[in-house]
């Protein structure tokens, strides 16, 4: 069964390929339809806009339908059935499932009980590896992927799209600048990690002490949601942002990332400027998507 | 004035069935005792000596309880917290099979994930898995990594 669960599974081969087939698969399939008659579950446990919108254009682009979960409040999980029992009866009405899920590990659970293979929407604050595949895809379109140096700015702690792209940046030999709150550093197990992987990792207490010397700013939201204690938020929220002025003195070929929705982190002003990719890399979902569905579907 | 030879010593009798988990981590006897669901109520003869010299270790922990034989689950666990130990098998007073503990690579249902957002902490028909990493213990599920006082998290 081909599952996409973390960016942990996949090697670089695996990475390369995908990205590779992302980047041909709008022309590849123009006109085509190899995923007629397929169907794509949307199991949603927690809200989303940009994952589930880009998996369902994905799939329509490739001529499959796909079918929703609807809220959780109208499903079976609402009469407290688990997500095991859940994902054994979807299984019997798709092709494949993509889940999103607040607990870390139920992509990985939702696989062990799937007759269907299972795309990993996002397990709470775990992995996402489609959003690190499209961030991946994102930097390559403006430099190679070997050797850059990239600033993580942001909530390292709870962001689970800083801790993928992070590792899956160790294939590529990359340097990872960290700049976050007080509190909300990379945690010491996944920098460790890291380091064992190859990685360097410098820690920065200020994004103008290195923004200089960047090949890619990697900015975050903090992310209310993720925040046991809401008065820790708001000690934080606010603490960084990314202006015009901010962007004066940066190499030419910059790319700013963010996986998106922002609240106040990036001014809008930024979105002018040639460095500003995150839209692209909003936009970039669909292609990565639809080469992740024709990877665990044909 | 006591000659050496008869100084009185505390001596754990041999027992006639059952085993003798030797060559513990020092300190860990009464872990070991937890593991193995041993309470003063559950009725086994159980002889517990901690701290005592040892060739190899400098000091050890030695456990003998009767009548009663491992099953490999607890073994697993035992090897968490005394990675050392030797299992003694013994009946009708000689020892029928000696061996070491290894720890094993993937540790099922022995650990409870400390994250209390990884799905083995759930309602969930799973049980949790851990794989050892250079002596750290990480979970297959979340990737939350266990890298001190194990004994805590063992189930």
């Amino acid at each position: 069964m081909n599952h996409i669960i973390s960016i942990h599974d996949l090697n670089r081969e695996q990475i390369d390929n995908l990205l590779s087939k992302a980047e041909k698969v709008s022309t590849e399939f123009s006109g085509k339809m190899p995923l007629h008659g397929k169907i794509l579950s949307l199991l949603f446990f927690e809200p989303s806009t940009r994952t589930r919108m880009s998996f369902e254009s994905a799939m329509l682009r490739l001529g499959g339908s796909c079918m929703n979960l609807g809220g959780v409040e109208v499903s079976s999980m609402a009469k407290g059935e688990t997500l095991a029992d859940t994902i054994r009866v979807v299984s019997g009405y798709a092709d494949a499932i993509v889940l999103r899920h607040p607990k870390v590990g139920a992509a990985r659970l939702a696989s062990e009980f799937s007759d269907i293979p299972v795309i990993n929407g996002g397990d709470g604050a775990g992995q996402h590896p489609s959003q690190t595949l499209i961030d991946l895809y994102t930097i390559k379109q403006s430099m190679p992927l070997d050797h850059i140096e990239i600033g993580l700015l942001g909530d390292l702690m709870y962001g689970r799209t800083t801790h993928s792209l992070a590792y899956a940046l160790t294939h590529y030999h990359a340097t990872i600048h960290t700049i976050s709150p007080k509190g909300l550093g990379l945690p010491d197990s996944i920098k460790d990690n890291l380091k064992e992987r190859g990685a360097e990792v410098i820690e920065h207490a200020s994004i103008d002490e290195i923004i200089s010397e960047l090949d890619v700013l990697y900015v975050t939201r903090i992310q209310r949601e993720r925040f046991p204690d809401p008065a820790k938020f708001f000690d934080v929220s606010s603490s960084y942002r990314i202006t015009p002025q901010l962007l004066t003195d940066v190499k030419d070929h910059l790319a700013v990332l963010h996986p998106l929705p922002r609240v106040d982190e990036i001014d809008p002003a930024v979105d002018l400027l040639p460095c500003a990719r995150y839209f692209d890399q909003a936009r970039n979902g669909v292609n990565v998507r639809m080469a992740m569905l024709m990877e665990v579907m044909q | 004035m006591i000659n050496e030879e008869e100084r009185p010593t505390l001596v754990i009798n041999p027992i006639r069935n059952g085993t003798v988990i030797d060559h513990i981590t020092a300190g860990e006897a009464l872990i070991v005792l937890r593991i193995l669901g041993i309470v003063g109520r559950t009725g086994e003869a159980v002889s517990v000596a901690t701290n005592v010299e040892s060739f190899e270790l400098s000091k050890k922990d030695v456990v003998k309880i009767e009548n009663r034989e491992l099953k490999a689950r607890e073994v697993d666990r035992i090897a968490l917290v005394a990675p050392n130990a030797t299992i003694n098998i013994i009946r009708d007073y000689h020892v029928i099979d000696k061996k070491g503990v290894i720890t094993p690579n993937i540790l099922l249902g022995v650990l409870k994930c400390p994250n209390p957002c990884c799905i083995t902490n759930t309602n969930e028909p799973v049980l949790s898995r851990f794989e050892m990493s250079n002596k750290k213990a990480v979970c297959t599920y979340c990737d939350a990594v266990i890298s001190s006082d194990i004994s805590s998290h063992i189930i």
